[in-house]
């Protein structure tokens, strides 16, 4: 019998596999499919303090082996999350999840982490640091290490939970970025966001996207993803839980070598509403055809 | 919602742009106004298309080509198989309808009035039915649509066939209890505005999911946020915010 746990900050997971914030909404949409208490864990839709519309639609775009997305962050808020969404969520999962923070300024990041500290079901938080920042001119806190580590200094402040600072790809050097989390206190990493990208439809002569630019996600930025993941993972020595295009059991495998504890899913689950439940059950048969008994001590395993 | 894989059982054009494409296999539809999101080889997101018609183990879909999904679509043969997520959306509520609804439908927003207009008459109604096209080269289904045996009106933008203008221009006069439209955003802004009865209205998004996931579609309606794929497409009139 293989073993398919592994442990984030201490917690323990089933498996390694989590739903990626906002391709699961709260989780729901997938429950009326499937148990989803076969999921290591999910992350819950990115939440903000205030509620959120998001962008003016389309927000979806079609790629190549992939997608673009402009949601803009649509979520009811964080004190709704709080009363409605989670305890509707634990009716029909049991497990701790991953609570998606956004923020567009370093008190927005604070005021929501307080606002879900006391929840029991949170395992750890993830914090986005792909917003812009509204005190800074607009560029995002994830682009510039020291807004960063201020992020994450200020969100350690107000937890006592683990708190993984999930990364944008949309930089020059993500290594000096993941160390600046890192040295200002996060207990790891979450990587990668999504590639900002565009495309213009040649009939109306615009960008499909009514945002002009979304986050490209899905098999095309899997190679991306798994570069970034090996190249922080020698830079710093926090956990990581590594995503971006992830769609089967050999991918999540692919992507713990790199070095990811644990590994999201994300795009997969909006063309596969069954795509987690697929990849969880499927890895025990591909970690006996790479002779894997421990998947935990594979992380890291091609460096 | 349910995934099925279907067989391809015909799939022929109707006019120069529109095609029927004829399905086998289990659970086709809850509702009229649903739609089915369907998995193409080299896409990454699924096509979704309304319903028009469904049986015990059957569905009909009438698409447009517009793009290379849907062009990929028009070169796929009977035998052939595709991967369905089916049963999706709200889809047309018919206990709101009164005894006479009338059925507006522009284009291949027409589609869907099919199987709701054969609910209806099964449940003793008399709907009748108003499409309007461009021009009489893209008129489909008024055949389909007469055998039924209710009352047809076709609009022509063009005047190239039945009345000269748009569906608004054929709903003059027109007496009805209730209103089921669904077309483009111009053409149900001006049945809204040209009726005084309640009704139904279908809308149409861009989609990432189509099962509510994601957030891709989402509209701001009188009752708060809503998702086109998974609490439409079928929106209350009371509730639209244009």
């Amino acid at each position: 019998m293989v073993d398919t746990s592994v442990t984030l900050s201490g917690w323990r997971l089933d498996n390694p596999v989590i739903p990626a914030s906002g391709t699961f909404g709260y989780g729901y949409e997938f429950a009326e499919l499937y148990d989803i208490n076969c999921l290591g864990s999910l992350s819950i839709k990115g939440t903000t303090l205030s509620p959120r519309f998001g962008n003016p639609t389309p927000r979806i775009a079609e790629c190549p082996s992939g997608m673009l997305n402009a949601v803009g962050l649509q979520n009811p808020g964080a004190e709704k999350v709080k009363t409605e969404e989670l305890p509707r969520l634990a009716k029909c999962f049991s497990k701790k999840v991953v609570a998606n923070v956004s923020g567009f300024s370093l008190d927005d990041y604070t005021e929501v982490c307080r606002a879900l500290d006391g929840e029991e079901q949170v395992g750890i938080f993830e914090v986005n640091v792909s917003c812009p920042n509204v005190h800074g001119g607009g560029m995002a806190f994830g682009t510039d290490p020291a807004s960063a580590a201020a992020v994450t200094r200020a969100v350690k402040a107000v937890t006592t939970k683990p708190v993984y600072i999930k990364l944008s790809p949309n930089v020059t050097d993500i290594v000096a970025i993941a160390r600046a989390c890192e040295e200002a206190g996060a207990d790891g990493l979450s990587m990668i966001n999504t590639l900002l990208g565009m495309r213009i439809d040649p009939r109306t002569r615009r960008p499909v996207l009514a945002n002009r630019t979304g986050g490209y996600s899905g098999p095309a930025v899997f190679p991306v993803a798994v570069r970034m993941v090996y190249q922080v993972y020698e830079a710093v020595n926090i956990p990581i839980i590594g995503m971006g295009g992830v769609t089967s059991a050999r991918d999540v495998i692919e992507m713990m070598l790199a070095g990811a504890t644990a590994v999201e899913v994300g795009a997969a689950n909006l063309v596969d509403p069954f795509a987690c439940r697929d990849i969880v059950a499927e890895l025990p048969a591909v970690m006996k055809e790479y002779g894997i008994e421990k998947l935990s001590e594979i992380t890291g395993g091609a460096h | 919602m349910k995934q099925v894989v279907y067989t391809i059982r015909e799939n022929a054009p109707l006019t120069a742009k529109v095609w029927r494409m004829v399905l086998s296999g289990e659970c086709p539809c809850d509702r009229p106004g649903q739609f089915v999101n369907i998995r193409l080889a080299g896409k990454f997101l699924r096509r979704p298309i309304s319903v028009c018609d469904a049986g015990e183990d059957s569905l009909t879909i009438l698409y447009k080509v517009v793009g290379e999904g849907t062009e990929q679509m028009s070169g796929m043969r009977p035998g052939e198989t595709l991967d369905v997520l089916t049963r999706l959306g709200n889809g047309y509520d018919t206990a709101k309808s009164g005894q006479n609804p009338l059925l507006v439908g522009g284009g291949v927003g027409v589609p869907p009035l099919y199987l709701l207009c054969k609910q209806l008459l099964g449940e003793g109604k008399k709907p009748r039915v108003i499409m309007g096209f461009n021009t009489s080269d893209e008129v489909f289904y008024e055949d389909e649509f007469r055998a039924l045996g209710v009352p047809v009106t076709v609009a022509t933008a063009d005047g190239s066939y039945g009345v000269r203008g748009f569906v608004t221009d054929a709903m003059k006069g027109v007496d009805c209890s209730y209103i089921y439209t669904c077309g483009p955003l111009p053409m149900l802004r001006a049945v809204y505005a040209a009726s005084d009865v309640s009704g139904q209205y279908s809308f149409e998004e861009r989609m990432g999911c189509g099962f509510g996931a994601c957030m891709g579609c989402s509209c701001k309606t009188k009752y708060g946020n809503k998702r086109i794929c998974k609490d439409g497409p079928v929106l209350e009139k009371e509730e639209i915010i244009w």
